[in-house]
């Protein structure tokens, strides 16, 4: 290999994106909860949340101007998204739609910040929801709320769920089953489908950017080869923030939907 | 498709790091603690303040604004309301003063018509007196004439006589003479 300014810069492997590294080592008896450039992110993300929304909100203007025009305008759409999906009794799970969305959005959409190059790992960006165990969590907060929620209101009426009416008897053992199975498969696919987006999409932009490094690595005419790569990469990022904010709604419009199936589930 | 990208990545990952590390970083379950411990705090941060707070105060700001557009809307037609009964007002008014003033018109022509009629009249009354007057007088002033003629006839026909005859006739006498003659 040729030396060349820009391979003194590694590239680094498509997975070390993804490296939990402990930044404050942190316990609770045997539990590690080290505070990690996972966690960093987390609080970074909720954090700007936050303190866009206290500005945002801070002139309760009649005319609002531009950051609570934006404020608004979300709160506007996941309002009629809830109440589109839910109807008026998906109130009360507006706050929990609206945090959900706005957390993913917000974690999706920082996880595409560019890193600085020869900076430590742990201070490299982290998206949060390239982790399964974290849309897990959130898959299984909805379902949870499903569940409790869907008993709490409808009784044993919550399980007509499994039983749509208007069946033929004879076909009920075979379609309970089927109902099931769907509904034990709900937090699996909600928490996989946003994983498995948001890890694809870093794996990619990473493997075009790891090409880039490459192909100018070698020297040459075929330093020149790394254009394709590298409009490769910024198609794929374009591609990026478009998923990110469509894996963002997507979550919360299924979480809309399996909401209402606890809202509604004595009606069938 | 999700088992596909799961396998492809963990070969890329041992690949990567010419397997030094176990596989995919997701998969290392030692960090699940503390990524669901702060998943937690943080998510729940949000949802603490964004339900309590946040949430409520763009709800309603919102509500504030469309509360005000509507009392605005309100009120528009309240005013528009006032200026349409305003108006009516008005043309009722205008109505009655062309009204009024047409009675007035009327009442002033009907006046003016009388008065002139009095005024006809009395004139008539007076001219028609001196009418009669004059006529009366000129029926007297010729009856006069007439007479005064007569006796001027008569005097004439008692000096012609006594011209002629050098004797003079009675005054009775001359009288019968000019009466019997009838022009």
């Amino acid at each position: 290999m040729m030396e060349y300014g820009v391979s003194n810069f590694k590239a680094a492997g498509p997975m070390e994106q993804f490296e939990v590294t402990r930044i404050v080592p942190l316990s609770f008896g045997d539990l590690d909860v080290s505070f990690t450039n996972s966690a960093m992110w987390m609080v970074i993300g909720v954090s700007a949340t936050l303190l866009f929304f206290l500005f945002a909100t801070r002139g309760r203007a009649l005319i609002p101007g531009r950051s609570q025009s934006i404020a608004e305008v979300l709160y506007e759409f996941v309002f009629d998204l809830v109440r589109d999906t839910i109807g008026p009794e998906g109130r009360k799970f507006f706050p929990y739609v609206f945090s959900l969305f706005i957390f993913i959005l917000v974690a999706n959409f920082f996880g595409l910040i560019p890193s600085l190059p020869g900076m430590p790992h742990a201070l490299h960006t982290f998206t949060t929801t390239s982790h399964l165990i974290v849309t897990l969590a959130l898959a299984m907060l909805t379902i949870a709320i499903v569940v409790v929620y869907g008993f709490y209101k409808n009784g044993f009426g919550f399980l007509k769920l499994f039983a749509p009416s208007g069946l033929p008897l004879w076909l009920m053992p075979l379609l309970v089953p089927i109902e099931v199975i769907s509904f034990l498969s709900r937090p699996i696919s909600l928490a996989v489908r946003l994983f498995a987006n948001m890890f694809a999409g870093h794996i990619i932009l990473k493997l075009f950017a790891g090409f880039v490094i490459s192909l100018i690595g070698a020297g040459g005419f075929i330093s020149l080869l790394g254009i394709a790569p590298f409009l490769g990469a910024v198609a794929v990022t374009m591609l990026e923030f478009l998923v990110a904010a469509l894996q963002a709604y997507v979550f919360a419009i299924l979480t809309c939907i399996y909401l209402n199936d606890a809202v509604h589930a004595g009606d069938h | 498709m999700s088992t596909l990208i799961l396998t492809v990545a963990t070969v890329t990952a041992t690949q990567a790091h010419g397997g030094e590390t176990a596989g995919l970083p997701q998969l290392d379950m030692s960090t699940w603690p503390s990524q669901l411990f702060w998943l937690t705090v943080t998510f729940g941060a949000l949802f603490a303040l964004m339900a309590t707070h946040f949430l409520p105060r763009i709800g309603g700001m919102i509500e504030e604004r469309r509360d005000r557009i509507a009392d605005d809307l309100d009120q528009a037609a309240e005013f528009k309301g006032q200026a349409e009964d305003a108006q009516n007002a008005y043309e009722k008014e205008l109505a009655n003063a062309r009204g009024k003033a047409q009675a007035i018109a009327s009442d002033t022509r009907a006046g003016v018509g009388a008065e002139i009629n009095t005024l006809h009249a009395e004139m008539e009354k007076t001219l028609n007196a001196d009418i009669d007057a004059a006529e009366k007088q000129i029926t007297a002033m010729k009856s006069n004439a007439a007479q005064a003629v007569r006796e001027a006839a008569i005097d004439t026909t008692q000096a012609i006589v006594q011209a002629l005859l050098d004797e003079a006739p009675s005054r009775d006498a001359a009288t019968a003479a000019v009466d019997a003659v009838k022009i």
